[in-house]
């Protein structure tokens, strides 16, 4: 069953004014229940004015956006009741914070949907627990935490809603490696666990491929493809063409293809890469 | 939303408008607003907005612009109509009498059109400066008009520094405000509806964060000024130097005789159906 629908979504920045820019031009997708879907494209590419649509931040100038099966522009439906099924993660959502203790931050979202004292406990504990805040960081100032923990605490803000679609506008971004791995594999964990639906906007093709089954490529506004993760690193030329990266190991394999060693076009992470020197190796075509 | 606002809003340009020196500029606009209020008949105000017309033309800024920039005064343009519309006295007979507590004049019809019209003028003209003026120069304009005023020892470098900053930092900031707003809402941040207390209590997630940001960029902001050896004003030399040329003392001169020419006017047409006015 789909679970975000959009048919032939358009959006225009600033329409009617010497501005006017089209950010999003005539995107149709559909992603699946218990999808985990990377999305990666260049600065401006809409990637962002996209993932906005998907919890009506954003309304788009022509098209429809479906939600569960239900146009979330349509009269009768709550807005508000859209962000807590969609819930979106903003870039440096660190940003948001602004409660005096971290357990109180993440009780906003739960707050805003008028749950109970005791729905609002156990949601806050789960979602501090699933993003790797310990018991006594819930009363601490969120001011007073490291990025990486910053970061964490705005997460468990959006996951304690405990909405269906988790979208993500790059949670890695700017952080060091540590807590990068720490924030990209608690995710990974939470879709494991759970089965929602995750839309990852990254910039990172290394990220993406880790944790992705199907990634959506978007180029100048529009859909380049929307494929599972093999399929579209098979078009790594056109990729490249378009001004994006491939991993860098499917780099060194490009090179060595160059070379005439053909390990493959399918290879974009480093155990797969391994896996096929050692098999080529093993045929002693290497002296 | 918060990005649509255009009152101070500079639009790059290369018209003659664009190119006069900005401290001319300045000058010029405040005997704009002198003149406005010199014009005391219809006559006047009509010679003043065509200038003012023209002067758009040649700037190349548009319609919509103009429009656009009127729409946050309305409410005090709708004020001072009410105001004068209900509170004028005319020597004549009232056109509406209820009970002899509104009493409506037809006086106060012509003075309220009148006063809206100047406040229109006002802002519109006064607009023309931000819209064809890039901050920076406007600032600098203004440190070396209130030059004199360093003899006095007062800090003329400094307010103009923190004019610049300011101004600097207001589309920043702005945009920070649209996006921490956005991620509020996101968590289900209610900020449309709801009474005046309900609505101020539903900003405390937006303002706290955002004043956290201003610190910390006003603070990076001084520590990056620092490492380049900021010392303040003494000695300090620019990169873009103001020059005045002929077009600027041919525009001041335009603007003196077009002043001359309003002035005569009010002698020779003095009030046209106006008795006095609540400004």
């Amino acid at each position: 069953m789909s679970v975000i629908e959009l048919k032939n979504v358009t959006y225009k920045y600033s329409a009617g004014t010497p501005f006017e820019a089209v950010a999003v031009n005539n995107v149709s997708l559909t992603v699946e229940k218990g999808e985990f879907c990377g999305i990666i494209g260049h600065t401006g590419s809409g990637k962002s004015t996209l993932i906005q649509h998907l919890n009506g931040l954003v309304k788009p100038t022509f098209g429809e956006v479906y939600i569960d099966g239900e146009n979330i522009w349509s009269k009768d439906v709550d807005i508000r009741e859209v962000r807590f099924k969609a819930g979106l993660v903003f870039q440096y959502s660190e940003h948001q914070l602004f409660e005096e203790t971290v357990y109180k931050d993440i009780s906003y979202g739960p707050k805003n949907m008028g749950l109970s004292e005791e729905e609002i406990d156990t949601r806050v504990r789960a979602a501090a627990e699933s993003m790797g805040i310990s018991e006594e960081l819930l009363e601490r100032s969120p001011f007073d935490l490291s990025g990486g923990q910053k970061r964490r605490v705005a997460l468990a803000g959006i996951i304690a809603m405990e909405p269906e679609i988790l979208i993500l506008d790059e949670p890695a971004a700017g952080l060091d490696p540590i807590g990068r791995e720490s924030v990209l594999s608690r995710i990974s964990e939470y879709h494991k666990k759970y089965g929602t639906t995750i839309l990852l906007v990254s910039h990172s093709m290394e990220d993406i491929v880790r944790f992705a089954e199907k990634v959506l490529v978007m180029n100048k506004g529009e859909v380049f493809c929307h494929s599972p993760t093999d399929e579209v690193f098979a078009r790594q030329d056109e990729i490249i063409k378009i001004g994006l990266d491939v991993p860098q190991i499917t780099r060194v394999i490009m090179k060595l293809r160059q070379k005439g060693i053909d390990l493959g076009s399918d290879i974009y992470t480093v155990e797969r890469a391994k896996e096929r020197i050692l098999e080529y190796m093993a045929k002693g075509r290497i002296c | 939303m918060l990005k649509d606002i255009t009152i101070g809003q500079f639009f790059p340009g290369n018209s003659l408008i664009h190119r006069l020196d900005s401290r001319f500029k300045i000058i010029m606009d405040i005997a704009y607003v002198v003149m406005l209020f010199t014009a005391s008949n219809y006559l006047g105000l009509i010679a003043v907005g065509l200038f003012m017309i023209l002067l758009y033309i040649m700037s190349g800024v548009g319609l919509r612009l103009v429009l656009k920039s009127l729409r946050p005064i309305m409410p005090l343009i709708a004020i001072t109509c009410i105001l004068n519309l209900f509170f004028i006295r005319g020597s004549g007979e009232p056109l509406l009498n209820i009970g002899g507590v509104i009493m409506i004049y037809p006086e106060g019809i012509t003075t309220s059109i009148f006063m809206a019209v100047r406040i229109m003028f006002l802002i519109i003209g006064m607009s023309l400066l931000t819209y064809t003026t890039s901050p920076i120069e406007l600032t600098d304009a203004i440190e070396r008009l209130l030059s004199p005023l360093k003899k006095l020892h007062f800090p003329v470098h400094e307010l103009a520094m923190m004019m610049t900053i300011a101004l600097r930092f207001i589309p920043t900031l702005i945009e920070e405000t649209d996006k921490i707003m956005s991620a509020q809402k996101a968590r289900g941040a209610n900020l449309d509806t709801g009474g005046l207390i309900k609505k101020a209590k539903a900003l405390i997630p937006v303002m706290i964060p955002l004043f956290v940001s201003a610190f910390k960029r006003a603070n990076e902001l001084a520590l990056a000024m620092e490492c380049r050896c900021y010392r303040g004003g003494e000695g300090r030399t620019r990169m873009k130097q103001l020059h005045s040329g002929l077009k600027d003392y041919i525009a001041l001169a335009v603007m003196a005789v077009f002043f001359a020419e309003l002035i005569l006017l009010n002698i020779y047409i003095p009030y046209l159906g106006i008795p006095y006015m609540v400004p």
